[in-house]
């Protein structure tokens, strides 16, 4: 994976990406008045350490704005057995769904690293709607590549990045990179 | 992966462990009030079953169902095999109707592979004559795993340290070859406590001839069914015998530790290998292992039939 053309371009840096979060995080209780009846489900695998920054920096907005706040209701759910592409690929499930919260009236901010295709949204969408009927499903995800397949939007972004098929895109606290090669 | 399971040996340590880890995802699909995902739609699975079996295909068909699939049954006595029809033409024909995998149990050793041989469907082993059980064994192993708390994946874990008694008839059981297999494969230490007359003629398993000198130093208690015939046979002069020596008696079990785990693949012989009510064992988890078939066949299913070969998607397949 070390040769030279794999080795990526750097686009965002640590600091833009931990803004990026706390941004976002700011928007997400904006636009939902609060943390109430609201919940951060991580798609697996990319989308875990996102929900727990995410929820990190709700809990401390939250915390210095209201004097004390309660816990940020968090989850992870793998699509896997949802996908469209099943039989296609190799199967490649992520950790095990953790919805142990009542979904049923809830609203579900779903969040991944990277908003691509919109197939694995599209499949946790799906994956969400077998546990109950959330009252809303927003999806918030730090990077928004393009070439949607399918017509999903994000609610909450932390940047734009316009991409060719050719590349893919990694997503860590450590910063944003683009490699030359799709990866599968 | 391969597009079937026929054993143990051919599925091999690092199948195994991916297996376990499968099975935690249907765990938890099982765990929901509607235990059902699209995983597996438009695929078909067709139960062939040469011998009878309650749990099994039951445990098959139910698992198929859970992932989507839709499933056909097809059973020897109602079929044209009785008007002479060849097993080979049979399995063509199933085949020819557009099934994406054979779930086969049969009275002979090796039918699954002659199946497989026959057909380019994925062929899943549900008991091969006195050979194999693979998913007998997986739901084994998951079903101590989960007892245990024991973190075994594909990243690593084991069984190391762990002592296991397999009781009763271990020649004629396809259960005792490929779970004695299975915890090897994951590092336990298997003991056989079977009298010699029902032992295979070649192993390298330690074997013991009298429950008594193993019942207070193992973790898993594994007793095997005895069956009826065994004793027509002369290979066990009577089953009262049997009990007195390899049976888990109200007075064994009172030996053995409460953090020994009770097995039975079943159906049980109640008052022959199970002499006592295994509802009132602590360590008993029988139950666990039929909930535990479900959901290591639905990994089975998803595994050979959810999966393609790297190159058939092109494309990136990130969100």
């Amino acid at each position: 994976m070390n040769t030279p053309s794999d080795v990526g371009k750097q686009v965002l840096g640590p600091d833009d990406v931990r803004r990026a979060i706390t941004r976002m995080a700011h928007e997400i209780i904006e636009r939902n008045r609060g943390t109430a009846d609201l919940a951060l489900v991580g798609i697996q695998t990319g989308g875990v350490w996102v929900v727990e920054a995410l929820a990190a920096e709700m809990l401390r907005i939250e915390a210095a704005e209201n004097c004390g706040a309660n816990p940020i209701v968090v989850g992870s759910v793998d699509a896997s057995l949802y996908r469209d592409d099943i039989g296609m690929r190799p199967v490649s499930p992520g950790s095990v769904s953790d919805l142990t919260f009542t979904v049923e009236g809830v609203t579900v901010v779903l969040v991944d690293d990277v908003l691509y295709t919109g197939r694995t949204v599209r499949a946790a969408i799906d994956a969400i709607g077998d546990y109950g009927r959330p009252k809303a499903v927003q999806l918030a995800a730090i990077v928004d590549r393009g070439h949607r397949e399918l017509p999903i939007r994000p609610d909450f972004v932390g940047k734009n990045l316009p991409t060719s098929a050719e590349e893919s895109v990694s997503v860590t606290p450590n910063g944003v990179t683009i490699t030359q090669g799709t990866d599968t | 992966m391969s597009r079937s399971l026929l054993s143990i040996t051919e599925l091999g340590e690092t199948g195994l462990r991916r297996m376990l880890d499968t099975s935690d995802h249907m765990a938890e699909v099982n765990r929901r009030p509607n235990p059902k995902v699209p995983a597996l739609r438009g695929k078909t699975v067709c139960n062939v079953f040469f011998e009878d079996s309650t749990r099994t295909r039951l445990s098959f068909e139910t698992a198929a169902k859970r992932l989507s699939a839709d499933t056909m049954n097809f059973s020897v006595s109602q079929s044209s095999l009785n008007k002479g029809e060849s097993l080979r033409d049979t399995v063509e024909t199933i085949a020819a109707m557009g099934v994406d995998a054979f779930v086969i149990r049969h009275g002979s050793s090796g039918a699954p592979w002659q199946i497989g041989e026959w057909t380019s469907i994925s062929v899943i082993n549900a008991g091969d004559g006195w050979h194999a059980h693979p998913t007998q064994a997986l739901l084994d192993m998951y079903t101590v795993r989960t007892a245990l708390n024991r973190p075994i994946s594909v990243d690593g874990g084991s069984f190391d340290g762990l002592r296991v008694a397999m009781v009763g008839d271990i020649k004629h059981s396809r259960v005792a070859r490929s779970t004695t297999e299975a915890f090897k494969l994951l590092g336990a230490n298997v003991t056989w406590v079977s009298p010699k007359t029902l032992l295979p003629p070649v192993h390298d398993e330690s074997v013991v001839a009298n429950l008594d000198e193993v019942i207070e130093d193992v973790d898993v208690l594994y007793l095997l069914r005895m069956q009826n015939e065994r004793m027509s046979e002369a290979l066990v002069p009577h089953l009262r015998e049997y009990t007195a020596r390899f049976g888990l008696t109200p007075e064994r079990a009172a030996r053995i530790g409460r953090h020994v785990l009770v097995m039975h693949p079943g159906p049980m012989n109640r008052g022959v290998e199970m002499a006592v009510d295994p509802g009132e064992l602590p360590g008993s988890v029988i139950n666990q292992q039929v909930t535990n078939g479900i959901n290591v066949r639905m990994a089975v299913l998803f595994e050979l039939l959810g999966s393609g070969s790297e190159n058939s998607l092109t494309g990136n397949t990130e969100s």
